[in-house]
Parts: C-alpha cells; structure tokens; sequence
C-alpha cells in the first residue's frame, strides 16, 4: 500500500469515527427527551364558547397532560370565552362595545350548546356536575393550567372581537395559525372542538 | 391474590378525569419502581388506566380487581412507576 492511500484511508476512519460520535450525541439527546417524540403531543383548537363542549375540551386537556403528553390549546374565536376573566368597555368602539355585551365575559357566563334555556340550563348542568362529584369547569381550568397545558389566544380573532387584553387571563400565549400548526405537526392527536 | 404496594390513593367519589389527575401526581411522587394503590368509585377508570399505561411510558399496570365495599362497587388498581 502507497502512503497516499494510507492516509486516505485513516482520513476515512476519522471522518467515519466523528459521523458516529454525532449520531451518537443525536441519540442521547433523543432519548433524554422522550416527550418531544410525536406520540406525545395533543393539539386542540377550541373554537365553541359553550360552557358542555369548553367543558369537554378541558377533560381532554387535563386527562392528555395527565398521561404525560404535551398538551395544547388553541383558542380561537369564541373559544376566547373560556380565557376571559373580565368585561371592559372603555376605549372599545360601537361595534366592539356590542360584542362585549353579547358575549360571555369568562366561564361563569358561559351557556350550553343545546338546552340553555337562557342559561337555566347551563345552571342545571353545574349542579349535576356538582351533584355527581365531577369537576366544575373552573376547577379544571385551573387544572389544566397547573398540569402545564400550553395556552394560546388567537389574536386575529382577538381583535376582529375587540378583546382587549385586560380581559384576558394572565400568563397565556399569543399567535396564530402557524403556532398551532407548529404544535399539530408534532402531535399524534389533533382536535377541533 | 392482592399484590403488595407501597401507598394507597382513595379516590372514591371522584370523576373522570380526577381519578387520573390524582394518580398521575401521586405516582410522580414515588420512587421508581415502587406501586401505587388506587381506589376509585369511578367505573371508567377501569379503562381509563389500561388506556394511561398505553400512552405513558413511566408506568405500569400491575392489577386491577372490582370488590364491593358497603353496597358499591370498588375498582382497584394497582400501578408500578417504571422511569
């Protein structure tokens, strides 16, 4: 053998030795991450204001960031009645004025999807909750908030309903389609409720 | 045959998804390899925890057994965190 070809050679076995020291670190890196893995992620758009289906959401919620998934909810439209805390007026327009109104100011004004009855029903629903031991929509909330359960306002529908953020509850994140998706690509499981 | 455990979680009373919520905080708090009792009135909670062990991967499902205490039905389970 030539001393060209041995020094190709061992240039080979170098880089061939530092191709597998990077996958090696790859690999580690992999698995002392386990919940970045696909499976374990759960990405929800919660679309509805009705107290039943907020309520559904936020059982799914609770129970995917109990099993250890990285769980996320994207609200949007009037899904931004369940981050609300409060109604404020001022500096608002007519037209944003009139939507503050209309719309629930948080979870407790929340009406059923079917059979409200002007909101008889949203009121009967909590006291079977109640009565059955389940916890109350605002328990769980607050549940999912201390499991980790990522939080995002859709601003777009923010501002075209005149939420100001001083309506909002704190300590939530703000984005938009691609930040949902951004979560959805890497989660097995996508909801839209 | 009723396996050994380490620590009971009585959740009785409690609905989906408080049975889960509980176990999964209480189970967190135990060291590795130890088994967590739990004792729950909830009747999904029997396929509630099969479906747990499917998706988590730091714990597994030892046993479950139904008994009757008073009149209502018991579900057990018992639960072995693995990582």
């Amino acid at each position: 053998m030539t001393t060209i070809e041995t020094i190709e050679r061992e240039e080979q076995t170098t880089s061939l030795l530092d191709r597998i020291a990077a996958l090696e670190a790859r690999v580690a890196e992999l698995e002392a991450h386990p919940a970045q893995g696909i499976e374990d992620r759960l990405a929800m758009v919660v679309f509805s204001g009705d107290l039943d289906k907020t309520i559904a959401a936020l059982i799914i919620a609770t129970g995917a960031a109990s099993l250890g998934m990285e769980t996320s909810m994207f609200f949007t439209f009037w899904g931004l009645n369940a981050v609300k805390k409060q109604k404020v007026y001022s500096g608002k327009n007519l037209l944003e004025q009139g939507f503050t109104a209309m719309l629930p100011g948080g979870l407790g004004q929340m009406g059923l999807s079917q059979m409200n009855f002007f909101g008889a029903g949203a009121q009967i629903i909590r006291k079977l909750m109640r009565d059955h031991g389940v916890a109350s929509v605002e328990e769980l909330f607050d549940l999912a908030r201390e499991l980790g359960v990522r939080m995002v306002v859709c601003d777009m529908s923010r501002e075209l309903l005149g939420v100001c953020d001083e309506e909002l509850v704190t300590g939530l994140d703000h984005g938009g389609v691609a930040t949902f998706l951004g979560d959805a690509a890497r989660a097995k499981v996508t909801l839209f409720i | 045959m009723e396996p050994t455990y380490h620590q009971t979680l009585d959740v009785k009373g409690a609905k989906c998804p408080m049975p889960l919520v509980k176990s999964r905080k209480a189970i967190g708090e135990l060291p590795v390899g130890h088994i967590l009792r739990v004792i729950a009135t909830d009747r999904g909670s029997v396929a509630d925890f099969q479906g747990w062990v499917k998706a988590a991967k730091n714990v597994e499902l030892v046993a479950q057994e139904t008994t009757a205490e008073s009149g209502q039905e018991l579900y057990v389970h018992y639960l072995r965190r693995t990582a």
